[in-house]
């Protein structure tokens, strides 16, 4: 369970990014964080995963995210950056995924077996030995995916998972995700792929929550999102 | 800059080739190499004779490991002229002849800068071709092994996974620079300073979200290197027989004995 309780938190003096925010999110859920540019999603991200610190309290399974609770935390959370080049660092996908099982002292058999195991469920075999500046920005974005599945997280953070892919490989990502069976809490402007993969919905505007609530009701309702800079997704629009 | 990049990759697919340097242990290969190195840079200045065949091991290696000689000097080709300029000045304040050939007589400088450019090309081909042979992974390892300070060999690590960074950063700004200077060779001088200054900036930026995707996922100033090829009877063979033949090298001129023998 992931719980904000009263948040607040600015990086510079007088001018909060949060404020005074909390919210829950149980074990299994997946929730969208929707909100215009500078409203504070990526802010919330970086609370979780003790990038940063707070006033209130961010709880990960009960345990406040502090500096002495990092190393517990940060094994339950895997985060899926935006740039998938500023994740996959290593010279091989293959390398890329052992990295965080043996930093979590997995024996090098057991971290073999998870990388297989993830590969295989995503399909992604062939990329084992694939070297990650030959791989296309889709099958980076995946293998970033991988990366973090391999690490074996509770709950999966991920930051504008498709933003820079084409529809295909979009498609592929957004189908991924729907399969993740751990919490998931996903920012995007992307709000058809919201729709696709949350079930729970967080509207933020400039550091407060406007809206909690199924994605079902706050996506398609115009008045709100027009009201916090953002437009219903295109496919409703269609519709 | 895209060549640039795609080359800093290559390196990466030329260490895992095969052949049987590349099937040697990181360590053998990393210590060899520092005999090597050592060896080369102690002859003296004006011993060019007793320094040439030492020429014939990097030669000899690169053949065994499958990379053509060129590919070293195409690879290195921004570095090499800075060795080559060592000993430039050399001619110029040592004067004495020391050496005739014919009636043309070859000072002390001449002979002092080719031995000191010949020791430079022949350090870097050896390093290349550590480089070229073993992944990085696996050299930081040996060094790991030889008790070299963790944090030296992180930042040794890192810095070379942040080359490719820094140059990537500096690709997109040469592209967003030049489709708005079209014609213009280069970067105006004028434009250096805050050129410079963005590039820093965002390699910095570049550099903290990569070290927090490390802590992410769980780093703590501890590499996991992969376990690299074992040190096998054959990497200790290689490693005593590649050491004796560059001592014999430095203490026997093979040049002049072969001289003598022509000579006779």
């Amino acid at each position: 369970m992931i719980e904000f309780d009263n948040v607040s938190f600015e990086y510079e003096k007088g001018k909060p990014v949060i404020s005074g925010m909390s919210f829950r999110i149980e074990d299994g859920e997946a929730v969208g964080l929707i909100g215009a540019n500078g409203a504070g999603k990526s802010t919330i991200m970086k609370l979780l995963l003790g990038l940063v610190y707070c006033e209130g309290h961010v709880l990960i399974d009960g345990t406040e995210v502090s500096k002495d609770s990092l190393h517990h935390i940060r094994q339950k959370l895997g985060f899926v950056l935006q740039n998938s080049d500023n994740q996959m660092f290593m010279p091989t996908v293959y390398e890329d995924m052992m990295f965080a099982p043996l930093n979590y002292m997995v024996s090098r058999e057991e971290a073999e077996k998870r990388v297989d195991a993830v590969l295989a469920r995503l399909g992604l075999e062939d990329m084992k030995y694939k070297y990650n500046h030959k791989i296309s920005g889709g099958e980076k974005r995946m293998a970033a995916i991988a990366t973090i599945l391999a690490m074996e997280p509770e709950a999966i953070l991920m930051d504008e998972p498709t933003s820079a892919l084409d529809p295909y490989n979009r498609r592929l990502v957004i189908n991924t995700i729907r399969e993740l069976e751990q919490t998931k809490i996903i920012t995007s402007h992307d709000l058809d792929m919201i729709y696709d993969t949350c079930e729970r919905v967080i509207l933020i505007s400039d550091g407060k929550i406007v809206a909690d609530g199924r994605a079902e009701d706050i996506l398609r309702n115009k008045e709100l999102l027009e009201a916090n800079h953002m437009e219903l997704p295109l496919s409703f629009c269609a519709r | 800059m895209e060549k640039a990049l795609s080359e800093l990759g290559q390196m990466d697919e030329l260490a895992v080739m095969e052949s049987p340097i590349h099937d040697l242990n990181a360590a053998a290969k990393l210590l060899s190499t520092i005999v090597y190195i050592i060896t080369v840079m102690s002859f003296d200045k004006y011993d060019l004779s007793g320094l040439l065949p030492m020429v014939l091991v990097p030669v000899l290696m690169y053949q065994i490991a499958g990379i053509p000689v060129h590919t070293c000097f195409y690879k290195l080709r921004i570095v090499l002229p800075l060795v080559m300029a060592v000993g430039l000045f050399n001619p110029f304040f040592d004067r004495a002849i020391m050496l005739k050939i014919g009636t043309v007589g070859i000072s002390g400088g001449v002979i002092s800068m080719i031995t000191l450019m010949l020791k430079g090309v022949l350090c870097l081909m050896a390093s290349f071709l550590l480089v070229a042979t073993t992944p990085f992974d696996s050299i930081c390892a040996a060094l790991r092994k030889m008790h070299l300070p963790r944090t030296l060999v992180t930042l040794l690590l890192l810095t070379y996974r942040y080359v490719g960074v820094m140059t990537q950063e500096l690709a997109i700004m040469t592209d967003a620079y030049h489709l708005r200077a079209p014609g213009q060779k280069g970067i105006h001088v004028s434009a250096w300073g805050s050129f410079l200054g963005q590039l820093l900036l965002r390699s910095m930026d570049r550099a903290q979200e990569l070290y927090s995707s490390m802590l992410l996922r769980g780093y703590h100033q501890h590499f996991h290197y992969a376990p690299g090829k074992p040190f096998r009877a054959k990497d200790a063979a290689f490693l005593i027989l590649s050491c004796l033949c560059f001592i014999l090298l430095r203490h026997i001129n093979v040049a002049e004995l072969l001289g003598s023998l022509i000579v006779r």
